[in-house]
C-alpha cells in the first residue's frame, strides 16, 4: 500500500516537474485518491480560504513561515485538489505547506490534509450560478470543522457568516480584519434575524451570534494586539484590503511560532502575487494588472484605482471559472468611473458598456483588453479585470515579455 | 420642480432582495425616466423600514432563503397591496416574484406570500434552473423578445387569476411547463435576472408608460442593442439554425 503511494506520489512529482504542475497533479490523484492525505501526512498544513484575497494572503504566509524553514505552496492560484496536490508535490523535502483553497473545496481538503491552521478570510457572493448560496457553503464549512478538532482557525471577525462557520471550530484566532462589504451580512446566518451593525459591531437582534472581540486589529498601516501592542505593517502591495491580508496572515504565522514582526517583515518583501498589481508594457503603456472578480473585490479594486486623468481599462469574462452569469455588474458602484476615460474589454464587453452606460461614464468598447491599452496611447494605464479576463492578460503579456 | 412631479421609484429591501444585481432595475427605469427629462428618485427601503404609500413604482429582487422570508414577513403588513390597489406598478424578479404569490417554499418548509399575483412556489425542482432564459413575450404585451439568465429551484405554478409574462423559447422558466413569469393589471414577476430592466429596455418602457400614461419617445439603446444581440444569439443560436427559428425571433441587429 505505502509502496504504491510512494511510486504514485514519485510518479506525479516526476510530472510536475516536467512542466504542467497542475497535470501532474491530475495524474498523481488519478493514479492515487488517497494522494492527498498521503501527500499531507507529517507535515504542517496551512489552508487558506474564503471570496477574496485567497491567493495574496497564501503568499504572504508562506513569506512569513518561510522564515522558519522550507515552504511549499500553491501561490499560482490553483486551489483544487488536483492544485493541492501538484503542490505538495513540488518539494517533498517541505515540511510546511500553504494552502489556497476553493470555498467550495475546503470541507474535504480539510478532512483530507489535517491542517495545523485554517485561515478563513470573508465570504460573499461570487459565482451564485455555480456555487449556489453563500450560508450553504458556510454551512458545509461549519461541518467540516466540527470534524476537525485539530484545526485552529484564523478567521475574520468583521464577516458574520465567517464567524458562524468558525464558531464550529474547536479553537479560533479571531482577527478584526474588516470588511467593506456588507450585502450579505443582512441577516444572521444562524437564525434568519436581521443582523444590527453599530460601526465595527454587530451581534443578531435574536440568538446569541455577535462579533467576537478580536486576539489582532488593523488600524490603518498598524496591527493592533488585544493587549495594545502596534506592529506596522509596510508592504509593498497596495491597499487596505492587502493590510487585512497582513493582518490573518500574521495570526496564523504566529499559532505556527512565527513572532508577528518577524512575519510582518518577511511580508514587506513581496511585490507582487501571481501577477496581482503587476506593471507590463504594452505598445508605449505601462499597464499595472488589478483583480476583481466579484462586487466585494471591485469596491476594494476601485479604491486602489490611480487619480484620473490616468485611464481605466475594465475587462470583463464570464467562464465557468468567473460565473456565467454578470448581472453582479450592477452591485458595483461603476458611477465612480465618471468623467474618467475608460474603455469596456473583455468577453462580456457588452455588458459592462450597458452598466457603464446607466452610470452615466463615457466609454469606449474594445472586446481584446491589451488592445484596449495600446488604443489608448496613454503612458500608463491601469487594467482592473475579473479572474480569466486577468489570467489571460498575464499570460499574454508573460509571452510577449 | 414640484416634489408631486418626481416619480418615485422604491427599491424593497435590497440588502435582502438584492443577490443577483437586480438592484440595477430600479436604477433603469430612473435612468430611462431622467433621459427623458422627467425626474426619478431610487428609495432604497430597507427591513424595519415602513413601505412608502406614495411610490409610482416598487421594484423587488432575487435573494437566498432567510433573507426571501424575512423580506414577506417584512411586506406582510399590506403597504404594498394598498399601493396596488392605488395603481402603482410592482416589479419582482425570482424570490421576489415567488413572494408575491399566495405561498412559497424555503429550506425550513413553506412560508406565506403576499398573495398579489395568482400563483404559488411550493415545489422546488431536482435540478437548480441555471442559464440563459430567452423568453417570447404575451402579444398583447407588445414587447419584442426578452433575454435574461435564471437561477432557482423553486418551481412557480401560475392559477388563473393571472397570465404569464410569456412563452419558454430557451431555459427554464416558471416550473417546466413552457410559461414564464406572470402579470396581472400593473403587476409583473419574472425569473429572468441580467438585471431584466437592463438587458429588456422595451420592458422597462412598458412600465414607465403605464406610470406615465403615455408612450414614451425612443432614447438611444445602441449599447444595449450589441447586448441583446449577443446574449440571444449565445442562447438561441444553435436552435435558431435547427429549427429555422432565426425567422421567427426577432434578434435585434447591431446598429
Ligand atoms: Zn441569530
Amino acid at each position: 500500500m505505502a509502496a504504491r503511494a510512494g511510486l504514485a506520489v514519485a510518479y506525479g512529482s516526476r510530472l510536475a516537474g516536467h512542466g504542467g504542475s497542475v497535470l501532474g497533479g491530475r495524474v498523481t490523484l488519478a493514479l492515487d485518491a488517497r494522494a492527498l492525505p498521503r501527500l499531507s501526512e507529517g507535515r504542517t498544513i496551512a489552508l487558506v480560504s474564503g471570496t477574496n484575497g485567497k491567493t495574496t494572503t497564501t503568499g504572504l504566509l508562506a513569506a512569513a513561515l518561510g522564515t522558519g524553514g522550507s515552504v511549499v505552496t500553491n501561490d499560482s492560484g490553483a486551489n483544487l485538489p488536483y492544485g493541492l496536490v501538484a503542490a505538495l508535490t513540488a518539494d517533498l523535502a517541505a515540511g510546511t505547506a500553504v494552502l489556497e483553497v476553493d470555498e467550495g473545496a475546503l470541507p474535504p481538503v480539510v478532512a483530507a490534509t489535517r491542517p495545523a491552521v485554517v485561515v478563513l478570510l470573508n465570504l460573499s457572493r461570487d459565482q451564485l450560478d455555480r456555487y449556489g448560496e453563500v450560508r450553504m457553503i458556510a454551512a458545509r464549512w461549519r461541518g467540516a470543522l466540527a470534524d476537525a478538532p485539530g484545526a485552529h482557525v484564523v478567521a475574520n471577525a468583521d464577516d458574520p457568516i465567517v464567524v458562524w462557520a468558525a464558531r464550529a471550530a474547536a479553537s479560533v484566532t479571531w482577527v478584526g480584519a474588516g470588511q467593506s462589504w456588507r450585502e450579505d451580512a443582512a441577516t444572521c446566518p444562524a437564525c434568519g434575524h436581521q443582523l444590527r451593525w453599530d460601526g465595527a459591531a454587530w451581534a443578531c437582534g435574536s440568538c446569541d451570534l455577535a462579533r467576537p472581540e478580536p486576539a489582532l486589529s488593523v488600524d490603518g498601516d498598524t496591527l493592533v494586539s488585544r493587549r495594545g501592542e502596534r506592529i506596522a505593517v509596510e508592504l509593498r502591495l497596495p491597499g487596505r484590503c492587502n493590510v487585512a491580508n497582513a493582518a490573518m496572515a500574521a495570526a496564523a504565522a504566529q499559532h505556527l511560532g512565527v513572532p508577528t514582526a518577524r512575519a510582518v517583515a518577511a511580508m514587506s518583501e513581496t511585490t507582487e502575487v501571481a501577477g496581482r498589481y503587476r506593471v507590463v508594457r504594452v505598445g508605449s503603456s505601462l499597464a499595472r494588472l488589478l483583480l476583481a472578480k466579484n462586487p466585494a473585490g471591485w469596491v476594494e479594486a476601485l479604491d486602489l484605482l490611480r487619480p484620473p486623468p490616468l485611464p481605466v481599462v475594465v475587462a470583463i469574462n464570464a467562464r465557468v471559472a468567473d460565473g456565467r452569469d454578470p448581472s453582479w455588474l450592477w452591485d458595483v458602484p461603476f458611477e465612480r468611473l465618471r468623467g474618467r476615460s475608460v474603455v469596456a474589454s473583455g468577453e462580456r464587453a457588452a455588458d459592462l458598456a450597458v452598466r457603464l452606460r446607466y452610470a452615466d461614464v463615457e466609454h469606449e468598447t474594445c472586446s481584446d483588453p491589451l488592445d484596449a491599452v495600446r488604443g489608448l496611447g496613454a503612458p500608463a494605464v491601469d487594467l482592473a479585470a475579473n479572474y480569466t479576463a486577468f489570467q489571460g492578460v498575464v499570460g499574454a503579456t508573460a509571452r510577449a515579455g | 420642480m414640484p416634489a408631486d412631479s418626481v416619480v418615485g421609484i422604491a427599491l424593497l429591501h435590497p440588502e435582502l432582495l438584492g443577490t443577483y444585481g437586480d438592484g440595477g432595475n430600479a436604477l433603469v427605469l430612473a435612468q430611462r425616466l431622467r433621459w427623458r427629462g422627467v425626474e426619478a428618485e431610487v428609495l432604497p427601503v430597507h427591513a424595519g423600514e415602513p413601505v412608502p404609500s406614495s411610490c409610482e413604482l416598487y421594484v423587488l429582487g432575487g435573494g437566498e432563503d432567510a433573507p426571501q422570508a424575512l423580506a414577506a414577513a417584512e411586506l406582510g403588513d399590506g403597504a404594498l397591496a394598498r399601493a396596488v390597489d392605488r395603481g402603482a406598478v410592482v416589479f419582482a424578479v425570482c424570490a421576489g416574484f415567488q413572494i408575491l404569490g399566495h405561498e412559497f417554499l424555503i429550506a425550513e418548509g413553506p412560508r406565506p406570500g403576499l398573495g398579489l399575483l395568482d400563483c404559488t412556489t411550493v415545489r422546488r425542482a431536482p435540478r437548480r434552473a441555471v442559464g440563459e432564459l430567452v423568453v417570447e413575450p404575451d402579444a398583447r404585451l407588445g414587447l419584442t423578445t426578452l433575454t435574461g439568465y435564471e437561477n432557482h429551484a423553486g418551481l412557480t405554478e401560475l392559477g388563473p387569476d393571472v397570465r404569464p409574462l410569456g412563452r419558454v423559447m430557451a431555459g427554464a422558466g416558471n416550473a417546466g411547463d413552457g410559461r414564464e413569469g406572470a402579470v396581472v393589471g400593473r403587476v409583473v414577476g419574472t425569473y429572468l435576472h441580467g438585471p431584466a430592466l437592463a438587458r429588456n429596455p422595451a420592458l422597462a418602457d412598458l412600465l414607465l408608460s403605464w406610470v406615465m400614461g403615455r408612450e414614451l419617445a425612443p432614447v438611444d439603446d445602441g449599447d444595449v442593442e450589441r447586448l441583446r444581440h449577443e446574449r440571444l444569439a449565445a442562447a438561441l443560436g444553435r436552435r435558431a439554425r435547427l429549427r429555422g427559428w432565426r425567422r421567427r425571433v426577432a434578434i435585434p441587429v447591431t446598429r
